[in-house]
């Protein structure tokens, strides 16, 4: 079996080619912050969170593939601050408020920015002006929440097949729509299976009732989901 | 000439106000005014959220009295479901009211009102405060903090957090009472009873003659509190009641409609507004909620301590009390009857039972949650689409029905303290003293401990100040 040779943080480690940075990374223990991927789901490398630094240059781990010598730097300063400043960044497009979220002590992105030691966001918020859709009778999205990681929309079409999800507008007016931009209660296409509200890692996808702090996801759906079917 | 008397900040309270005092050309109080000079705008950042999260979000408009919010926050929500809550949550989101009322009660009492009648209103600021009780006053202060501590607890036990539990949702509540933290609460009630007796007995002692008491303006007004069906006092449900000065029944009329009894004004200086008694007008409809607001409204207690409390003190105010400073007598007397009805409730083997919540759509679309807070009646109202998404709501808090009050209570004692301009010392004191005692709680922010610089302007017609009183 052909074998190619890597260094993370130093550390030699040999792997498959083909196998991305993040792949060869968490074989190894080495941890990575991620937001956007997700085990099962074709990853797209939106967030940003999983920057390495490879030879002075930085690349998304969960996107870039290894290649023999390749030298990877995992968690050094430069690397820090900017994963601390895309997080920062992530915060202060949306308006992120723990306090009173369905998902605060289930939410990926107030995770990360404890793994990342946010301690305030240096930029000015946008404040943005989004509107609650309510309209499906068990599932609501709260835009304000969303950090456009379009987990929702693969998982729709990944795995779902229903294609339900996508995107709309670009740069930083992009959000994630249902059908041809519908209420999601008048979205056709939407089977309600509820794999999107499932692998949101924050409180914009949720289930309709749920109170403060009481939404929690089960994201490793889509993995299990995944491996079965590739059995299929 | 007309001169102009500030306070501010005022100290001790919850929140940030100043207060202005107006002198007439003979130096004579003509006005007062209680400023609060926050803006908040929760009516505003709501609307568009959803009714899910409005206990969870409302319960920040403050960190004194979160759970209160919570409660009429679910309530409301209740409405809108239009679901009866199953037995066990109402029980419980009842302990739950109690145990905030103990220890919010507990904190105004001990940590930010007892310095000034135990230690001297007139003593140096500098240890009238809860500091200088513990100097003076040891084993009081330890057991007064140890009291507001076990409600404090036993709201974190029933809700999983001290402040801002957001355990009450709408249809019930998301979390039932375990045995181990049942028999924590009930083996804890006798040491509470003691406390709250033992208080009771200093403060009748030191305050047996009603003359002491009249230290912070005595005047008549209505009063207004939730009664049960039968007239006892109640903290979570029943009716509104608003009795007049000598307790007359004036009127008794649902909660979920109390917008055609109680209006609303504003004035230009506060961003607080005045609700009033609509059909006597602004200001005569001028009414009193909280503690005294509610002995006053109710009458009996349904538990035997508390009723015996009552009794003496009717027989000694014969009848109704217009005493601001009885506010503070009224309160302790809650603290006995929240303690024992959480002895009752505790007994009662439905408070564990496992269902504790319905589940329910959005069928109606308006909904008004009204309950006790320990400061007054607080209502929350919300309007909903058909997606359970805010389209309007109207908080009237607690503090808001004593403004009226409030304001007149400082032009009392103003009165008082002030005559053909000469300003008496300690007046600074009184009259936070009677804001104080209506144990206003105007944001999320404590002075309890510590001290901000109190100054006194007195300004001219002009604007100029003539002269400046300070602490410092």
């Amino acid at each position: 079996m052909e074998r190619v040779t890597i260094k993370i943080d130093g550390r030699g480690i040999a792997t498959s080619p083909g196998r991305t940075i993040l792949d060869a990374a968490e074989e190894n223990g080495i941890r990575i912050p991620t937001l956007c991927h997700l085990k099962g789901l074709t990853d797209v490398g939106a967030c940003r969170v999983c920057i390495v630094d490879v030879r002075g240059q930085f690349v998304t781990a969960c996107t870039t593939n290894v290649a023999e010598g390749m030298e990877i730097l995992t968690d050094t300063e430069a690397v820090r601050a900017h994963r601390r400043m895309i997080v920062e960044l992530l915060f202060a497009e949306g308006n992120h408020v723990c306090s009173f979220c369905v998902s605060s002590g289930g939410c990926e992105l107030q995770d990360l920015a404890c793994e990342v030691g946010m301690q305030s966001v240096r930029i000015p918020y946008a404040f943005p002006r989004n509107r609650v859709d309510a309209s499906h009778p068990r599932f609501l999205i709260d835009r304000d929440r969303c950090v456009v990681c379009g987990r929702c929309v693969r998982a729709c079409g990944e795995i779902e097949g229903a294609r339900t999800w996508d995107f709309a507008e670009r740069g930083s007016a992009v959000r994630v729509i249902t059908d041809l931009d519908v209420d999601w209660g008048q979205a056709e296409t939407c089977t309600g299976c509820g794999k999107c509200v499932d692998v949101c890692p924050t409180g914009a996808l949720v289930l309709k009732g749920a109170s403060n702090a009481e939404m929690r996801k089960k994201p490793d759906v889509v993995a299990h989901l995944a491996e079965r079917r590739s059995h299929g | 000439m007309e001169r102009q008397i500030h306070i501010e900040p005022v100290t001790r309270i919850e929140g940030h106000g100043k207060i202005t005092v107006f002198l007439d050309s003979a130096g004579d109080v003509r006005d007062a005014q209680f400023h609060v000079t926050e803006l908040r705008g929760f009516e505003q950042f709501c609307v568009g959220r959803t009714m899910w999260e409005m206990p969870g979000l409302t319960a920040r408009i403050c960190g004194i009295c979160p759970v209160s919010h919570i409660l009429a926050s679910a309530k409301a929500c209740d409405a809108i479901l239009a679901v009866r809550i199953p037995e066990t949550a109402q029980l419980l989101r009842r302990l739950m009211n109690l145990a905030q009322l103990v220890q919010s009660h507990a904190l105004s009492f001990f940590y930010l009102s007892a310095p000034d009648f135990l230690l001297g209103w007139d003593c140096d600021p500098a240890t009238r405060n809860v500091v200088g009780l513990i100097a003076a006053r040891p084993d009081l202060a330890r057991k007064g903090i140890r009291l507001r501590a076990f409600g404090q607890e036993a709201i974190d036990r029933l809700g999983g957090k001290r402040i801002h539990p957001a355990w009450a949702v709408p249809g019930g509540v998301n979390q039932a009472l375990s045995q181990e933290d049942r028999a924590w609460m009930t083996e804890r009630l006798p040491e509470a009873r003691t406390t709250i007796q033992e208080t009771l007995a200093l403060f009748k002692s030191a305050f047996g003659d009603t003359k002491e008491r009249d230290v912070l303006g005595d005047y008549p007004s209505l009063y207004m509190g939730l009664v049960r069906q039968d007239g006892a006092w109640e903290h979570y449900e029943g009716v509104l009641r608003i009795v007049d000065a000598k307790g007359r029944v004036v009127r008794e009329h649902n909660p979920a409609q109390y917008a055609e009894i109680i209006q609303e004004a504003s004035e230009p200086w506060t961003y607080l507004k005045f609700p009033y008694y609509q059909p006597m007008g602004y200001p005569e409809g001028m009414y009193r909620v909280g503690p005294l607001g509610r002995i006053n409204a109710c009458d009996r207690f349904d538990t035997p301590l508390a009723q015996a409390e009552l009794e003496e003190f009717r027989a000694q105010s014969g009848g109704r009390s217009g005493r601001v400073f009885d506010y503070h007598y009224a309160r302790l007397i809650e603290i006995l009857a929240a303690i024992e009805e959480m002895a009752e409730l505790l007994a009662d083997d439905r408070i564990t039972s496992p269902a504790i919540r319905a589940e329910a759509g959005v069928n109606a679309r308006e909904g008004v949650g009204v309950h006790e807070a320990p400061r007054g009646t607080l209502i929350h109202h919300y309007w909903v689409d058909q997606n359970g998404i805010i389209e309007k709501l109207n908080l009237i808090v607690s503090t808001g029905h004593n403004n009226l009050a409030m304001n007149r209570a400082i032009r009392e004692i103003a009165k008082i303290y002030i005559k053909k301009g000469k300003v008496s010392e300690g007046i600074l004191n009184r009259i936070e003293g009677g804001i104080r005692a209506y144990d206003p709680c105007l944001s999320c922010s404590v002075h309890a401990v510590g001290r901000m610089p109190l100054r006194v302007e007195i300004v001219n017609a002009q604007g100029e100040v003539e002269a400046t009183l300070s602490r410092d």
